[in-house]
């Protein structure tokens, strides 16, 4: 499946921006800091939970732990998919139980992955509660989801794409809606 | 990156480097899942195992039962001695109509060598070879070999002696093709009538001195003496084996002050291995039982992926 660059709705410092006043946002919403953990969801979420704990950190001089989760042993449908997932490690090394924790992903698109999520976060213990903070809101829920914190909603159509690139893993910052070509 | 794609998981002899990396790797991702309090996931929601054993065995059993509890499958337990088969019902047909029941893989462990082959062909479910014979013992080797990774980093270019029964020892056997396939050194050491014929057609040193067997090795993989073999005259007496080749510490002083020592289990104490080795600061004999559980989990869902 081939896809065209057809807008690119952030750059660098656009990312820097949304990811900061989502920062602030969770201060303002959760006013103490103390029981604040923020979880990513692997691979580009982990990164962005990343970025957020180094913002709370700047602004309040606090660090709160970061918890990184794989949720492929809790997708729906492990027996339908094509290709094998690659499975990572979820690392959580605090006890999430009375935590108020931040669950962190790159795109919120049909719920199914945040689903998984929340499943696999149960598992670890009853956190006090879990709010949700993404990147990009694209639409076409499947599940009743949503999210507490959103950068940028981006209307998409099923053909599109959105292809959120960080300098982690793909040296730069950036946000691009593509389009499926030829089928 | 490679994709599982074998039904089944019979031995190392038939895997490549890679599949046993990815293995390996998986197990890696698995291992923390028992570290939680709720020490399950739902990868193997709806999904059978049948543990089918006609050999005695705790450990890996109770490890297959957990790992495949731990990924959500359901179990069920078959022992040969409470089977139909002691009302003479062939190995096939007993296994032909546990497969009429729906299930998704079979664990068998088997006195004949070969015995998971023969299934394996036989039936659609996955086989998970969980020892046959003297032949292989897959998921022992890669939980040794998990174990050796997790401790040194590396596999390539260690020195790793395995020591005692090689000739009945399935376990030595899959080891031997797992770790050259990745890239160590295998030596293997005992008594000349616990080494097998043909050795010199798999890719190991062999010595009959303890002592070259423990200096330079980075692990010491230490075979169970299998009582029931001394009957056999393979050796003169239990104490004499534990003189000449059984690890203890004053043996161990020709060690490298890094050395592993493992050991697959049942334990003989004072005879392989003395109690104050076993014990002691180098073991990872443990370890290697918490890791079994990772590995097997590993094995369980890769062969559910089989076709992908």
């Amino acid at each position: 499946m081939a896809f065209r660059e057809k807008a690119r709705i952030l750059d660098e410092e656009g990312m820097r921006r949304v990811l900061l006043r989502i920062t602030h946002e969770i201060l303002e919403k959760n006013k103490t800091i103390s029981d604040l953990a923020v979880i990513g969801i692997r691979t580009r979420g982990a990164y962005l939970a990343e970025r957020i704990i180094g913002l709370i950190e700047e602004i309040d001089k606090f660090k709160v732990p970061l918890g990184i989760l794989d949720i492929n042993l809790y997708r729906d449908d492990l027996t339908l998919l094509s290709a094998q997932p690659i499975i990572h490690k979820t690392e959580i090394d605090f006890d999430i139980t009375d935590k108020k924790i931040i669950l962190v992903d790159d795109v919120l698109f049909t719920g199914r992955t945040i689903r998984c999520a929340l499943d696999a976060l149960i598992d670890f213990g009853r956190p006090k509660l879990i709010q949700l903070a993404v990147l990009i809101d694209r639409g076409h829920r499947e599940l009743p989801i949503r999210a507490d914190y959103v950068g940028k909603n981006v209307p998409t159509s099923l053909k599109e794409n959105i292809n959120v690139k960080l300098k982690e893993v793909d040296g730069i910052d950036e946000v691009v809606i593509e389009e499926r070509i030829n089928g | 990156m490679v994709n599982w794609t074998g039904k089944d998981l019979l031995g190392l002899e038939d895997l490549s480097k890679e599949e046993i990396e990815l293995i390996l790797e998986r197990a890696d991702s698995f291992k923390e899942i028992s570290l939680r309090p709720i020490k399950k996931v739902p990868t193997l929601r709806g999904k059978t195992v049948v543990l089918f054993f006609f050999e005695p065995s705790t450990r890996t059993r109770t490890s297959f039962e957990l790992a495949a509890k731990r990924l959500s499958a359901d179990t069920v337990s078959i022992s040969a001695n409470t089977s139909s088969m002691v009302k003479g019902e062939t190995l096939k047909d007993t296994v032909k109509n546990i497969e009429a029941m729906k299930v998704d893989i079979i664990v068998m462990r088997h006195s004949a060598s070969g015995a998971p082959h023969l299934l394996a062909k036989t039936v659609e479910a996955s086989v998970i070879n969980a020892g046959d014979g003297c032949h292989e013992h897959p998921t022992q080797a890669l939980l040794d070999m998990f174990t050796i990774k997790e401790k040194k980093g590396k596999i390539s270019g260690l020195k790793i002696s395995i020591i005692g029964d090689i000739a009945h020892s399935r376990v030595a056997r899959s080891n031997i093709w797992g770790l050259t396939k990745l890239g160590a050194e295998v030596t293997v050491c005992g008594p000349p009538t616990l080494i097998p014929q043909g050795i010199e057609k798999f890719p190991v040193k062999v010595t009959y001195d303890i002592k070259e067997a423990i200096k330079d090795a980075d692990v010491l993989n230490i075979l169970r003496i299998q009582l029931e073999r001394q009957k056999s005259n393979l050796f003169p007496s239990l104490r004499e084996y534990a003189l000449n080749f059984g690890i203890d510490l004053e043996k161990l002083k020709f060690a490298k002050p890094d050395v592993l020592i493992m050991h697959p289990g049942p334990i003989n104490r004072g005879v392989e291995i003395s109690p104050e080795v076993a014990d002691g600061p180098y073991s990872v004999i443990l370890e290697q039982v918490t890791n079994g559980i990772a590995v097997r989990m590993a094995v369980l869902y890769l062969v559910s992926q089989k076709s992908k």
